[in-house]
């Protein structure tokens, strides 16, 4: 009885947490009903994944970007317009891959501080800022393209990273090794993070749940990531997209929580004014928040045209609105200061799994469109509702 | 002598629990301009907010007689549809606007449904005839001046008809000549049979224009002084306007021990292109090692601007002038190089530009020194907490956690986490800025005996505050600022509350 009560109140008081995750096992539930288990399917999880994971990298980078109080409409056809540069130098200039991604993340990072100088240092408003930057990479993707059309990528080293497999090792009963040890590895890292962090909290009297409630989010965590492993592991285990937007995640996520760099981006969001006072450089946050949705909008374009295969004359577009849906969706809140990445992710997959459903139920193009709009309307309108009621 | 145009008979205001009116009487006569003089805080601005219907009917306690008749003013436009109009201190005119379209917004002249701009402009220019401002009536009101500005604000509230005009410290931002002009025109305005209240802490301009003076003390009437019978001097005015006791509120210091200067100013000026003016004028100012130096003033004397030109200049004032910190020249590009230099500043608005208010205890504390809990940028989160908690102990931060979010504490707490936010960053000159404004006593104590802790180790401390009775009882030294100068330097010994009144009123 003491159990549900505190997780009764649990649920109550961190619902804003909870909420995506709920959210996204309401719709995972919904449609694994209505298509008879084909959506929780190893093939569609797998495909599903792999279609969010140029979007959930630019989600990542516009969590920062709201969480600092501005937006970058220039994602997209940034994405598009280096995707399409790095085709160039794979087929034409013949680069070789080792080189060209390097070389595209710093061209990204360099188009993010040009975003950022504007904003920074000449106070344009971000919307405007990059709404110009929107024009320019539309702009610029149609003249690299305009002689060729699209460009076709034939370097399989290239592909994979968008289509591609991790090396299963050996197959056990139809699921793939290396996968299933990934897995086992990911939850073993998970409960030994999450065990020394309640020793401390205990060590400094901080707040702790109960032992039962505890355990109980230990077991359910675990046996959702085996789960989605065991699922994919029995496919054609992790895919190449999948394992790199979980380091983005990681990396982000150790960023943002556990790094001076992390804590003052997130001091700006909340109060620009007393961070600048604190001794905080507000235009160097900005800079650096910028730079990086540059590269991870060059990481976005390497993922979807190498999951193309080739570098098409309209690629990145509506990405950018995509990924601030994504980040809204995931709790981010544009009065700044909250949104953390792992929701970027979350939320990018509540959106993929939309999509992804109402394919699979057959529901039209403009349906679909109408659905997602609510459905981010909901979430929003959910984030300012939680609020309202705790301030 | 004529009768009362207004009167405001016992008026009593709260906010949750402290009172801020209690049983205010308060008498104009039609025809004069009275005066009403008193401390911040003193109530002045409560009681034109509860006259102007900013707190509405029922909000208060008492009676608002005007013109004979008792007034039940529910929102701001019933006051001024009776003829009652006010004037802030921050003047509400549209900058991107024309002197025309300011004069008659939310007033507009029609004909039908639509506005008649040939008319407006015709009205405009009666309007400034009238308040003697000789501008193109589409003249962008941001290309005035403040004064002129002033006076649009004035030739508004005549367009509206008004019958009893209040002004709040309407020369505090005004050079002399402009204060002069406006002066003047409140006498032109006074034989067209327009009365008006003026809120001034200038007591030059009190004693040459008022008819009657009113002074408000700790929400209470004191006096009222009647210039007809020459009662108005500024002997008079002082002595009703502070005329209380320092209680024995102020811990004691057991010793003193003053050494070398610490932070020195010379010929220290700032240039405000926002505002197109000067903000500090040739200032020579010295802390010294293990002191703790008062700034009085009123607000607006440039004591804020002070403290944030030393702080890193985060206003992007042009700033001359020489600063030394212990003897060594110094210039701060940001806030950051400050702090290195051992600079610490705690705000004057702690919830607009001191705290992170949706974050917690101990992020706040950690802010502006996070290097000190990490290693090669990444941050040590037992390091952290330890830290936080001993601040969180020796601040006496009333908290359950260091996990709770600071903008549900107190404000005595916020204060105190302010404090230890800025005493983290390890400082030898802590500057705090209205350290006690809107806290309660017993918070107050403890934040005074904190002061005194961090001097007896060797801390320097810059006070600014407007509370005259806590500058006397902290401080070794006080300096007393007025208009962006330095008016006047008072040992402790030599400093009461007459004469520093004397002195930032000048």
């Amino acid at each position: 009885m003491e159990f549900i009560n505190e997780a009764r109140t649990l649920v109550k008081e961190n619902i804003r947490d909870y909420g995506m995750y709920i959210a996204l096992f309401v719709i995972m539930l919904t449609f694994s009903i209505m298509t008879d288990g084909l959506f929780m399917s190893s093939r569609n999880i797998s495909n599903l994944l792999d279609s969010t994971g140029y979007i959930a990298v630019l989600a990542v980078g516009m969590t920062l970007v709201i969480v600092i109080r501005h937006i970058d409409l220039s994602i997209g056809f940034a994405a598009g317009f280096l995707g399409a540069i790095t085709a160039i130098l794979l087929t034409k200039m013949g680069l070789p891959i080792y080189v060209t991604i390097p070389v595209i993340l710093l061209l990204g990072i360099v188009i993010g501080l040009f975003n950022g100088l504007l904003i920074a240092k000449y106070a344009i408003p971000s919307f405007v800022a990059t709404l110009a930057g929107m024009l320019i990479f539309r702009g610029a993707l149609l003249q690299v393209t305009e002689k060729t059309g699209t460009i076709i990528i034939k370097d399989d080293a290239f592909n994979a990273i968008g289509n591609g497999f991790i090396p299963s090792l050996m197959i056990v009963n139809g699921l793939h090794l290396l996968s299933l040890i990934l897995g086992l590895l990911s939850i073993l890292i998970y409960i030994y993070s999450e065990i020394s962090t309640r020793r401390n909290k205990i060590k400094y009297q901080f707040e702790v749940v109960s032992k039962g409630i505890f355990t109980f989010k230990l077991v359910f965590v675990s046996a959702i990531i085996a789960y989605v492993t065991w699922i994919l592991a029995g496919y054609n285990g992790f895919s190449w997209t999948v394992v790199i937007m979980l380091l983005v995640v990681v990396a982000y996520h150790f960023l943002t929580t556990k790094t001076v760099l992390g804590r003052h981006i997130y001091a700006v969001g909340s109060n620009p004014e007393a961070a600048h006072l604190s001794g905080i450089n507000v235009n160097k946050i900005t800079y650096m928040v910028f730079g990086s949705m540059g590269m991870l909008a060059a990481l976005s374009g390497i993922l979807f045209t190498s999951r193309l295969q080739s570098a098409t004359t309209t690629a990145g577009t509506l990405f950018e609105l995509d990924a601030i849906a994504a980040a809204y969706v995931g709790g981010v809140s544009s009065a700044g200061g909250v949104g953390k990445v792992t929701g970027a992710i979350i939320g990018a997959i509540v959106m993929a799994s939309l999509s992804s459903g109402m394919n699979l139920l057959g529901v039209g193009v403009s349906m679909q469109y109408m659905i997602r709009g609510g459905v981010l309307v909901a979430a929003v309108l959910f984030d300012v509702m939680t609020r309202k009621k705790r301030g | 002598m004529s009768g009362y145009i207004l009167e405001m008979n016992e008026i009593s205001k709260s906010f949750t629990g402290v009172k801020a009116l209690s049983n205010v009487n308060f008498k104009v006569r039609k025809g004069e301009i009275h005066c009403l003089i008193g401390e911040n805080g003193a109530g002045k601005s409560t009681l034109m907010k509860v006259l102007s219907g900013v707190y509405p009917y029922g909000t208060y306690e008492g009676d608002i007689v005007f013109e004979g008749s008792v007034q039940q003013f529910n929102k701001i436009s019933d006051s001024v549809q009776t003829g009652i109009v006010i004037i802030y201190q921050e003047l509400a005119l549209f900058p991107d606007l024309t002197v025309y379209e300011n004069i008659f917004v939310g007033n507009e002249v029609k004909r039908g449904n639509l506005v008649d701009w040939n008319q407006t402009i015709a009205e405009a220019k009666k309007m400034l005839k009238r308040v003697g401002l000789d501008v193109n009536p589409e003249t962008l009101v941001k290309d005035l001046s403040v004064g002129k500005q002033q006076l649009v604000e004035i030739a508004k509230a005549l367009s509206k008809d008004v019958k009893l005009l209040i002004l709040d410290e309407p020369t505090a931002a005004l050079n002399e000549d402009d204060s002069e002009n406006l002066l003047k025109l409140l006498g032109e305005l006074k034989k067209q049979g327009i009365t008006s209240i003026m809120i001034s802490h200038k007591l030059k301009e009190v004693i040459s224009i008022a008819d009657q003076a009113t002074v408000l003390r700790d929400g209470k009437t004191i006096c009222t002084l009647d210039g007809y019978n020459g009662e108005i001097s500024e002997n008079m005015i002082i002595k009703n306007m502070v005329g209380r006791d320092i209680d024995d509120i102020y811990p004691k210091r057991p010793h003193k021990k003053i050494g070398e200067t610490i932070l020195e100013l010379n010929n220290w000026s700032a240039y405000s292109s926002e505002l197109a003016r000067h903000v500090l004028k040739d200032i020579d100012f010295h802390v010294k090692k293990g002191e703790i130096v008062g700034i009085a003033g009123l607000m607006g004397s440039g004591r804020t601007e002070l403290a944030l030109s030393v702080f890193g200049n985060p206003k992007n004032y042009k700033l001359e002038g020489q600063l030394k910190v212990s003897g060594v020249k110094k210039t701060f590009k940001h806030t950051s190089d400050a702090i290195k230099s051992g600079i610490a500043y705690v705000t004057e608005d702690r919830k607009g530009d001191g705290l992170f208010l949706i974050q917690d205890i101990k992020n706040n504390i950690t802010a502006a020194n996070l290097n000190e809990v990490a290693d090669k940028g990444i941050i040590n989160e037992n390091e952290e907490v330890k830290r936080a908690t001993e601040y969180k102990r020796s601040m006496y931060i009333k908290a359950s956690s260091l996990e709770q979010t600071v903008g549900n504490l107190s404000g005595g707490n916020q204060q105190k986490v302010s404090l230890g936010k800025w005493l983290f960053v390890g400082p030898k000159l802590l500057i705090l800025d209205e350290p006690t404004r809107g806290i309660d006593v017993g918070a107050k104590f403890e934040i005074y005996t904190i002061m005194n802790k961090l001097i007896s180790e060797g801390m320097s401390i810059i006070m600014i505050s407007s509370e005259l009775g806590e500058v006397l009882g902290m401080s070794d030294r006080v300096y007393i600022m007025a208009e962006g100068r330095m008016k006047g330097e008072l040992p402790i010994e030599e400093a009461n509350q007459e004469n520093i009144m004397k002195l930032a009123t000048q």
